[in-house]
């Protein structure tokens, strides 16, 4: 599904952060990407989202080569990506409800037609009773599922999330992790970045290690 | 989501899984109504359309009082005959009057008489003058048609044989002087109206963007997650259209409303010496269906303008919004 092959990246005239990142991630995968803060995890997901262009190697996407994307092309594909952000990005003038369903609006879909989608989504996340609930209100472990179930809502083929349990006590975070794995079982693909190796323990996933700028993988 | 796993609600705690609540509210606008910055922009729209509008206003005034001169001194012209020995005056003020009469553009000649003449000299010389005692000079007073004047210098050739001591003026040294003014005046009215305007536009353009600023995790939020450029782009605009329309629409309400206060004061003071004196500098303090439509017009444009700003933004946004991502880890 996504292919990198020899990949580095710069940001201007710096030292290159990543180097050399040759990875595959299948269909219907599980990995978590780890390594030390500063790393390049971020850099490594943005480059998995398309918002960065590699400055050398060869990244395949849904089959098509990164370099060759138009811009007009990326708001389709990106569509079949759902990113958690590590700070969520929830917008705080719209309810829970709204911002889960942010991603069908911008499509132009008519409210209708989505509603029973997201309230079940919303319920399925754990969320049913704070749909009206403007983000400052929540919780940051609600916030967090807020943020999964707008990068659910699309059905996308992989899931990146950045973090994701960076702000939640040890229970939510395995609650969350319940919530990957399911999602994985129903078909999507994960990808966890993370520095959390108790949450790692928990289950038997691929691993991608991220140091000094180069990629290992662990299977 | 449909083929989520229901089974998967029963793994949250009790306090988390709840009944399907019915979503009626409307849904919340994708640019927020309002914030400080955006009311700030309303408000500094406002107050720069309501100065344009007053500018553009006291333009047209000044431009439509400038034209009534001009063709108020314009309409007419006089024959002035000096008494001389051996002159019959009324003769002679006959002869004048026939003489430009036939001219074709004038409408109407008026001899002034005798007791006219005395009131317009009554100021300086008393009453009770009589007239045959001086050597008073008489005039006769040939209206115009302004959009036909006559041939002044065949006029001119035409009385002066006959009538030696008859003068022509047809007023052209202070037609030229005040047409002159009036241009300058005109002329630097609307060198102010192109500043404030330019004010105007900078000005509209800075607070659009301030107001934007505000707006950069919006189009980072709907860009992720999925959002074409065009659809960002047409959300920020509508919404910065209505909010530009409304700044212009109550500064330009209130500059009609300025305009037309002073309407009704100078109608409501008409015959009282300081009002006479102001109608008669600047005319009657209406602007008229053209003053109205410019205000009209000034509202639609600052409205596009502060549109077209924000649509500029978003698409400067969004080109670099890649570059611009902060690594986190």
């Amino acid at each position: 599904m996504i292919r990198f092959e020899n990949v580095g990246l710069r940001y201007g005239m710096g030292p290159e952060i990543l180097r050399d990142i040759s990875l595959h991630i299948p269909e219907r995968s599980f990995q978590f990407l780890s390594g030390p803060s500063g790393a390049g995890k971020t850099t490594l997901l943005r480059l998995l989202f398309m918002s960065l262009k590699p400055t050398r190697g060869l990244i395949t996407i849904f089959g098509k080569d990164r370099s060759r994307i138009s811009r007009s092309e990326l708001p389709h594909l990106r569509r079949r990506i759902g990113v958690v952000f590590q700070d969520f990005r929830l917008l705080d003038h719209m309810t829970t409800y709204e911002n889960v369903a942010l991603p069908l609006r911008v499509r132009g879909r008519e409210e209708a037609s989505y509603r029973t989608d997201v309230t079940e989504l919303l319920k399925w996340v754990g969320l049913g009773e704070r749909m009206h609930v403007l983000p400052p209100v929540l919780s940051g472990g609600e916030k967090q599922r807020a943020a999964i179930a707008r990068a659910l809502i699309e059905q996308p083929e992989i899931l990146l999330a950045d973090e994701p349990t960076g702000n939640v006590d040890p229970p939510l975070a395995r609650r969350l992790l319940r919530l990957f794995i399911e999602l994985n079982r129903l078909g999507t693909a994960v990808v966890i970045a993370t520095h959390d190796l108790g949450l790692m323990e928990q289950v038997d996933a691929r691993r991608m290690i991220l140091a000094g700028g180069r990629l290992d993988v662990y299977d | 989501m449909t083929e989520l796993s229901a089974e998967h609600l029963h793994e949250q705690p009790a306090e988390m899984a709840g009944p399907v609540q019915r979503v009626q509210r409307k849904m919340a606008p994708i640019v927020p109504a309002q914030n400080i910055a955006g009311r700030a922009l309303v408000l500094v729209i406002a107050i720069m359309t309501f100065l344009s509008c007053l500018t553009f206003g006291a333009v047209t005034l000044v431009r439509d009082t400038a034209s009534v001169w001009e063709n108020q001194i314009s309409r007419e012209a006089t024959i002035q005959i000096k008494p001389v020995e051996g002159l019959d005056m009324e003769a002679a003020l006959a002869q004048a009057s026939q003489i430009a009469g036939e001219f074709p553009g004038v409408k109407e000649t008026k001899i002034i008489d005798r007791d006219a003449t005395a009131r317009l000299l009554e100021p300086w010389l008393g009453s009770g003058l009589n007239i045959d005692e001086l050597p008073v000079p008489r005039l006769v007073v040939v209206t115009i048609d302004e959009n036909n004047p006559p041939d002044f210098a065949a006029m001119r050739a035409a009385i002066t044989p006959k009538l030696p001591s008859a003068a022509l003026d047809d007023h052209r040294t202070w037609v030229d002087r005040l047409v002159a003014m009036a241009r300058t005046t005109v002329t630097i009215g609307i060198a102010v109206l192109a500043l404030m305007l330019s004010a105007t536009v900078l000005t509209v353009v800075f607070a659009t963007r301030g107001a934007m600023a505000g707006n950069g995790h919006i189009i980072e939020v709907l860009h992720f997650v999925g959002a074409e450029a065009r659809f960002i782009a047409r959300e920020f605009r509508w919404h910065f259209l209505v909010t530009g329309m409304k700044g212009a629409a109550a500064g330009g309400a209130a500059a009609i409303l300025v305009f037309i206060v002073f309407s009704w004061w100078s109608s409501r003071n008409m015959a009282t010496p300081q009002a006479d004196q102001a109608t008669a500098l600047f005319g009657n303090f209406a602007i008229g269906s053209a003053g109205y439509l410019g205000v009209g017009l000034m509202v639609l444009v600052i409205g596009a303008l502060t549109a077209a700003t924000s649509h500029a933004t978003v698409v400067t946004y969004l080109s670099d919004i890649d570059i611009r991502q902060p690594d986190a880890g």
